[in-house]
């Protein structure tokens, strides 16, 4: 499956049996704080997304959707709960009290996840 | 065994606690009022005035449930004394016999968290308080420590509730072991039931945010959410296996479903196999979660693991300075004008030789909160209005102050189209930080005192 650059143009439907989604569509989020670090849990709406979430949104890939937004991105897979927890360091410029932003917390970094586009079959 | 929840931070709604003693039956009310910095907030008053240091809200709410509370024997567990849980613990009895209770109400008192006072000798004997996030010992900041309170667990609050407590008032107990203390002291859960403590951090967990567990900041479908302006908050129902339901009261507003504990359950997260308390790890990939009925979902199957042997230490440090201001720009090209804005207003800073750790510039409306990945597809010039949000840090006030005066000149010598500086000059403020720390469990020993109102 091509992995398709986040922040370029919105992808043609892609050939074949397979079509690009946004997150939005098939994934609920909810975001949090610790420290300078912005939790995000992404939940997939029916249980069977979930392993598109896995196989698509990987760590890496959620890296480059934030790119100089944040440092580097763990991830932690909860299979029970359909969910996938990204931990993106270093986004919130201090984080707490210490931050400039108005985002200091990071509660709607789960919003700017679910911009993001996967490819879902037909 | 009814648990309900009913403050999920200090500023959260007034009307929560008595809704949730009055709307239907409960065995406890637990409420939560310590973010990492309101410990700070309440050093700097205590130092003002010694009787204060506390949630005052608290003290505020219990005078309008206190009759309840006692004629249907409701215990109240809540973590609102801060760093001068006695002096709380005397507003509320004093509130108690202006309500005709005295005599009738038995408070515990939970103090043992508040490190300050012997910060020295621990760094002494080798307790370096290093920073979890930095490394950095704590020494480098000694001078400038404010507050430094270890997270207790759950244990001192069934102390307090099997010596009697109907009141259980706690400084920095953590927001779990509230909801945990009530569990395990009403099945008789013992310190090493491992899965049974995970369990009753999970349900802690979930409940400790307040209305979030109950349709409040919940994405999923949010606007099918019914009734949030009556929103009931949620409460846990729980049974001595450690399996749980949460629910609400009958008649309120909101919604209990498996998408919207899930969100709880995530909210705040680290790696979700170890989720750490004092009283035991939670493994969070071991929840199981079903919609039995409607608003009313059952978590089962949690597994724990042993406590470390460490406890976490919250110190708040003075850091520095910063100010924010804020100017409007309206269309057309209202992005571009607040851009350029941004850019002059960074040369005058420049020119003025002014020295900061960070200047952070948003533009609300448009790439504040999702940065470049807001404008894809969008025509930036379309935007109506923009918010220019520029904010400052430093060490020293005084560049600080200086910022603060070259806002308003926008509004004259600066791009066109621009309004919305009602405010005035924006107020430089003082940076209290929060410095993570772990220290040997050994060195922390929580008391209990229970006195009579």
């Amino acid at each position: 499956m091509k992995r398709r650059r986040s922040g370029g143009p919105t992808p043609k439907a892609a050939v074949g049996r397979s079509r690009t989604v946004k997150l939005v569509d098939i994934a609920h989020a909810r975001s949090g704080d610790k420290g300078d670090t912005a939790n995000i849990g992404l939940i997939a709406k029916r249980p069977e997304d979930y392993p598109l979430l896995v196989k698509q949104v990987t760590a890496t890939r959620v890296a480059r959707h934030f790119k100089g937004m944040v440092g580097s991105v763990e991830r932690f897979e909860l299979p029970n709960l359909n969910a996938l927890n990204f931990l993106l360091h270093g986004a919130l410029d201090g984080g707490g009290t210490i931050s400039l932003k108005t985002d200091a917390q990071g509660k709607v970094f789960s919003t700017a996840l679910l911009r993001m586009e996967i490819e879902v079959r037909r | 065994m009814r648990v309900a929840a009913g403050q999920g931070f200090w500023g959260d709604w007034m009307e929560a606690p008595y809704r949730q003693v009055t709307g239907g039956p409960i065995d406890y009310l637990m409420m939560d009022y310590l973010a990492e910095v309101t410990m700070s907030i309440l050093q700097k008053q205590k130092s003002r005035d010694p009787a204060l240091g506390y949630a005052t809200d608290f003290i505020t709410q219990m005078e309008r449930i206190l009759p309840t509370v006692v004629k249907r024997g409701i215990k109240v567990v809540a973590n609102a004394g801060g760093v001068n849980p006695r002096a709380c613990a005397a507003a509320v009895a004093d509130v108690a016999r202006k309500l005709g209770l005295g005599g009738k109400l038995t408070i515990g008192v939970v103090t043992g968290d508040d490190l300050l006072g012997r910060l020295d000798g621990l760094v002494a004997r080798g307790h370096e308080l290093k920073n979890l996030d930095t490394g950095r010992p704590l020494r480098d900041v000694r001078d400038r420590v404010l507050s430094a309170n270890a997270y207790l667990g759950a244990a001192p609050v069934v102390d307090a509730l099997q010596r009697g407590a109907q009141v259980v008032i706690t400084g920095r107990v953590t927001d779990t072991g509230l909801t945990l203390g009530p569990l395990m002291h009403a099945f008789g859960w013992s310190g090493d039931a491992w899965d049974l403590i995970a369990a009753g951090t999970v349900a802690g967990h979930i409940i400790e945010c307040g209305a979030q567990a109950s349709g409040g900041n919940c994405l999923n479908d949010w606007d099918h959410i019914p009734d949030l302006s009556n929103v009931g908050y949620p409460i846990v129902e729980a049974q001595a296996d450690g399996t749980f339901e949460l629910i609400k009261h009958p008649r309120t507003g909101g919604r209990i479903d498996v998408p919207g504990v899930t969100e709880q359950l995530v909210y705040e997260m680290g790696d979700p196999r170890e989720y750490i308390t004092p009283d035991g790890i939670a493994d969070f990939t071991t929840i199981q979660l079903a919609q039995v009925a409607k608003d009313r979902v059952r978590v089962s199957g949690v597994r724990g693991k042993p406590a470390t042997d460490k406890l976490k230490v919250s110190i708040a440090y003075f850091y520095g300075y910063k100010a924010v201001g804020t100017l409007v720009y309206a269309w057309p090209d209202a992005l571009k004008k607040a851009q350029a804005a941004d850019r002059i207003l960074r040369q005058r800073l420049a020119d003025l030789g002014l020295k900061f750790e960070a200047i952070h510039t948003e533009f609300v409306g448009a790439t504040a909160t999702h940065g470049a990945l807001a404008l894809e597809g969008l025509d930036p010039n379309a935007i109506p209005e923009v918010q220019l949000r520029i904010g400052v840090r430093a060490a020293d006030q005084k560049p600080v102050d200086r910022f603060t005066r070259e806002i308003a000149p926008l509004i004259l010598n600066g791009p066109p189209s621009v309004t919305g500086f009602a405010g005035g000059r924006p107020k430089p403020e003082e940076i209290v930080a929060y410095w993570p720390a772990l220290i040997d469990r050994t060195a922390v020993q929580p008391a209990v005192e229970v006195i009579t109102a």
